[in-house]
């Protein structure tokens, strides 16, 4: 023990003499922690919202009934059939809307406690253990999260009044439910919902063997069999799979900066590690206790990243938030609460990230042989040996990449592929830097340009890690930013193209739709209505949507197709053919000309696929058939929006005269306008975390080549004094050295850019088909690529400018005493 | 050639500043070699660097062929240092990324001076010619010194300082080591000033100098 206290000191010791490593360290360790339990923290806190969202009414699977039309059961069909022995249970739901800027909109779920089926948890609560009497009693309970306390500024026990002036009962915290939801009696959210004797769904128990329902409701209702109910963890999945993926590319940039970092204090601790040994400690003694330094270290740097890791999440989560409600309708709380089981994992990551970065090192130094003296050519030699496996690692994983992308389909497949590309490419890259430098050095022939050259390659290992961390932030960055870039284009030509129609209506049921467009008729200006109906299905177990549409030159103008048989849409206005998304073809495994079956009210029903067509951004699958065809076989599938061509002069005053008339809140009437900058909006807002965790890797990629550049530039002062007394002047030496920097990043960003691109067409062709189901053309943007390498060549040049303007105002007293006997 | 004329130096210290050269003054012939001898803390070192522009003179003045060197700025220093003398160290002093014909011409190439012929009788006078391609951490000491020789003298500089050139080599590798380098001093016709604790090594130079506690003690021809 005595032994290890001893080595210990001796060894923390040099970190005395050393800051700046130490300091190198715990910044490459909370880096690294930082954005790994940053994205992860955004990850759990969606997760755990999704799972609160299904908690909200949670138990053995339900069976349900539903409108066959419209949203809302009459109260009448669910007294009928409590009469006649069915046990359902009512359910009413809408929305609320309260003071905010914009209004703060939250879900109102109405129960009826007394009726709920056995074993269902109503928000983590069994509801045999409700207390009825408080809720149903006066002046009754309105549940609310958390969070949605917060939001709306309020707190427990307060009475919250709709922005119409309603109010509700007293708030009553309830941890377990979901965000964005208040649960009330569904007396109670009859009236604030104005849906006197309505109700949006009956619940059945799971095991209720349903009886054929009455002849007098089976005209209004349906039977929905229990669904599996992880739609929403299943579509959100890609979304967290990529910022896991972008994540953990930041935490092994970060990791970069360890590992150069804990190599550097090896190889300079090397005569003490040598004396230690000398004086008796074993190796084993030796290697536990850089174990355990490497361990205290971690523990630091992993405390100080999990504390900045919940601020960047903090700082990302509107964002994320943002983008899972309007791509996926998923409600995420726009404040973290995170377990402590979260806070332990970060620490456990960054303990683990210190080993794997401190393992080879430590590898190394048991290895390569103590009585060698720490020279810059020795370790040199030692490198070209590990140059040579690292090449053939790289190579290895080239292989790997081959195989992954001609035989792998998945998308941890294509994350494979990436990964395995990122690997090589970096783990070549000392390789190809060396070899590049070799070639470079033959065609110098002034004594200065072969010393700056010869002088390049012997700092190349020192360097390497983090030109290897430049190579991967920077490639990182523009393959996203090419598949960002390319998407936006693609996808606001393809908004443009399929948002033709002027206003578009989401009527509230059946009858309100034949009211619009009956009034519509008659409206001058009105060019063209062109109502869809909608039902929704289960293919393959994933959720999909049939629309049925007329025949319209809307359609066949601005439909975008990407695959199309001759005369597709004569063959669907003809009910002759369907027409899918991308998506759900790659799903289903169809390609054009291929018969698709569908299960319909009549049996299943075949119809040849006659197009493709992009649809971005829709988690579900969706299929187009024509309207007249779709009733055939859904007789009650109700109109679920009606597109208006509209002269544009009549745009705005039709859209008014709708909205007074049908009452048609918020996003029930839109304008294409509203809707593109909407549409636009969320994608903006989904990349955004992406862009922000990019600039941070490139930032991590920075400080690496920064902590790498200022740890070199002291031990290059012994490589540098002998030139000044040969005659060069310091700040000759300092601009060299500037030069020797940019010379090695400019290489990397030259060699960045083809990886980039490689990367972009994985993201295109191979990631985002299997995460979203879509391909997307590869765009090369030159002045996206020139811009990114610039930056790269001004993170060098930052990076290198602290140790450089150290070395110009180096004392000649310091430079002398490389001269003086004390070496 | 070189004329030492009432040189003053200081450094600072936590405790003042503390004076290393206190009008040193001394003159060197073209062709001609001098020894520099003194206890440690002489200013032995702190002198040889002067001259070399390493460091700043306070007082006094150094004249090259006439020319003073106090005036002089960064660029001009470095031009001197490139052009007008060799430096032998002690700890040699080799750049570690280049091989031993590199450094041996290294020199001689930033002063424009290269000759092909003079720095291939070196490398054979020195014994390096077999180890040109070696990098300098592959040779012994005496061989590293011996490139250090090498590179000072291969642009057949004006001057040759030499701090305590075989002070990390034994007593016989020194006696043959130094004998090898006055001989090739003479050859390229530059003057040297040597900076030494050994007498019996000193003995061997034109002339020797004294230094205690900063000042000129005695001067021997």
């Amino acid at each position: 023990m005595d032994n290890l206290r001893v080595c210990l000191l001796a060894l923390l010791s040099h970190w005395r003499r050393h800051p700046l490593q130490f300091f190198s360290i715990l910044v490459g360790l909370w880096l690294a922690t930082t954005l790994w339990t940053g994205v992860q923290a955004l990850n759990s806190q969606a997760r755990s919202d999704y799972a609160r969202a299904s908690a909200v009414l949670a138990g053995p699977a339900q069976v349900q009934l539903i409108p066959r039309r419209g949203e809302r059961i009459p109260q009448s069909a669910y007294i009928g059939l409590r009469r006649a022995g069915w046990p359902v249970s009512p359910l009413l739901e809408g929305r609320l809307r309260f003071a905010g800027e914009p209004p703060i909109s939250v879900q109102l779920l109405g129960i009826e406690p007394l009726t709920l089926p056995a074993g269902l948890q109503v928000a983590g609560q069994s509801s045999e253990r409700l207390d009825l009497a408080s809720f149903l009693g006066e002046p009754g309970q309105a549940w609310i999260a958390p969070d949605t306390l917060q939001r709306l500024g309020l707190q427990a026990g307060d009475v919250a009044l709709t922005l119409d002036g309603q109010r509700l009962p007293p708030l009553q915290l309830q941890a377990q439910l979901a965000p964005g939801v208040i649960v009330v009696d569904i007396g109670r959210a009859q009236a604030l919902l104005h849906a006197p004797d309505q109700l949006s769904r009956l619940l059945l128990p799971g095991d209720f063997s349903a009886p054929a329902l009455p002849p007098t409701l089976l005209d209004s209702l349906q039977l929905q069999p229990a669904a599996d109910g992880d739609d929403l963890q299943r579509l959100t999945d890609s979304f967290h799979l990529n910022l896991t993926a972008l994540g953990l590319l930041a935490f092994i940039v970060g990791l970069f900066i360890v590992h150069a970092a804990i190599g550097l204090a090896l190889e300079q601790r090397r005569g003490l590690l040598r004396t230690l040994r000398a004086c008796g400690v074993s190796l084993a003694t030796l290697l536990g206790t850089l174990g355990l330094e490497l361990g205290l270290l971690a523990l630091l740097g992993g405390l100080a990243g999990v504390a900045s890791g919940y601020l960047l999440a903090s700082l990302l989560l509107p964002d994320v938030a943002a983008s899972l409600r309007g791509l996926y309708g998923a409600e995420v709380a726009g404040q973290l609460s995170l377990s402590p089981l979260w806070w332990l994992t970060g620490l456990a990551i960054s303990l683990l990230g210190a080993l794997l970065a401190g393992a080879s090192s430590l590898l190394r130094a048991a290895r390569l042989p103590l009585l060698a003296l720490a020279q810059p050519q020795a370790w040199r030699v030692a490198q070209g040996i590990w140059l040579k496996r690292q090449a053939l690692v790289a190579c290895a994983l080239l292989l790997v990449a081959v195989a992954v992308w001609r035989y792998g389909d998945s998308l941890l497949a294509g994350f494979a592929l990436l990964a395995s590309l990122l690997l090589a490419a970096a783990l070549l890259l000392p390789a190809l830097l060396d070899g590049s430098l070799a070639l470079l050095a033959r065609l110098c022939r002034g004594p200065l340009s072969e010393w700056f050259v010869a002088d390049s390659r012997q700092q190349l290992p020192a360097l390497s890690l983090a030109l290897m961390a430049l190579l991967l932030a920077l490639a990182a960055s523009v393959g996203v930013g090419s598949m960002t870039e390319g998407f936006r284009q693609t996808f606001s030509g393809w908004l443009d193209q399929r948002l033709a129609a002027e206003l578009y209506l989401a009527p509230r049921d059946g009858d309100q739709a034949n009211a619009v467009i009956g009034w519509l008729e008659d409206q001058p200006g009105v060019e063209a209505i062109l109502p869809q109906r909608r039902v929704e299905l289960r293919l393959q177990g994933r959720p999909a949507q049939l629309q049925g549409i007329v025949d319209h030159p809307t359609y066949r103008q601005h439909w975008p197709l990407l695959e199309a048989q001759a005369n597709a849409w004569d063959k669907l206005a003809a009910g002759q053919g369907v027409m899918l998304s991308e998506q759900l073809a790659r799903h289903l495994r169809i390609t054009l000309d291929a018969t698709l079956q569908l299960p319909s009210e009549t049996g299943v029903q075949q119809l040849p696929v006659v197009a493709l067509y992009a649809d971005y951004g829709n988690p579900k699958g969706h299929m187009l058939v024509n309207v007249d065809w779709l009733r055939q076989h859904w007789s009650q599938a109700p109109i679920s929006n009606i597109s208006l061509r509209v002269a544009p002069e009549q745009v705005a005053s039709l859209k008014s005269a709708l909205e007074q008339r049908f009452v048609l809140e918020g996003a029930r009437l839109i304008d294409q306008q509203g809707l593109k900058s909407w549409s636009t909006q969320i994608f903006e807002r989904t990349f955004a975390a992406t862009a922000a965790l990019n600039s941070l890797t490139l930032g991590v990629a920075g400080v690496a080549l920064f902590i790498s550049l200022l740890t070199l530039g002291q031990s290059r002062l012994s490589q540098l004094a002998p030139l000044w007394a040969l005659g060069l002047s310091r700040p000759r030496l300092a601009w060299l050295s500037l030069a020797q920097t940019l010379m090695l990043s400019s290489l990397t960003v030259l060699l960045a850019m083809p990886l980039g691109l490689l990367l972009a067409w994985c993201l295109v062709a191979v990631v985002n088909v299997q995460a979203f189901g879509w391909r997307l053309p590869l765009h090369v943007f030159p002045v996206q690529l020139l811009q990114l390498a610039l930056l790269g060549l001004l993170t060098s040049l930052l990076a290198a400018a602290g140790p450089l303007w150290q070395l110009a105002r180096q004392s000649p007293a310091d430079l002398l005493r490389q001269f003086a006997d004390e070496r | 050639m070189l004329i030492v004329e009432d040189l003053h130096k200081s450094f600072a210290t936590a405790q003042g500043r503390l004076p290393v050269l206190r009008g040193v003054q001394l003159q060197l012939a073209a062709g001609t070699s001098l020894a520099l001898m003194g206890e440690s803390g002489s200013g032995k070192s702190t002198l040889l660097h002067l001259i070399a522009g390493l460091e700043r003179v306070d007082s006094g003045r150094i004249l090259i062929h006439g020319q003073p060197l106090n005036g002089h700025n960064e660029a001009e220093l470095a031009r001197w240092r490139r052009e007008g003398i060799g430096l032998v160290f002690q700890q040699y002093n080799l750049i570690s990324s280049l091989n031993v014909a590199a450094n041996l011409a290294f020199q001689a190439r930033l002063a424009g001076r290269q000759d092909a012929q003079w720095q291939s009788h070196l490398s054979e006078r020195l014994g390096l010619a077999p180890l040109l391609q070696r990098y300098p951490e592959q040779l012994s000491g005496g061989q590293q010194q011996r490139l250090a020789i090498g590179r000072a003298l291969a642009a057949r500089p004006q001057l040759v300082l030499a701090d305590e050139p075989t002070g990390s080599l034994d007593e016989t590798s020194s006696e043959a080591v130094l004998e090898l380098f006055l001989e090739l001093v003479r050859e390229a016709g530059s003057s040297l000033l040597m900076v030494t604790h050994s007498a019996r090594l000193a003995a061997r130079l034109a002339h020797r100098l004294y230094l205690h506690q900063g000042r000129v003690q005695a001067l021997e021809d």
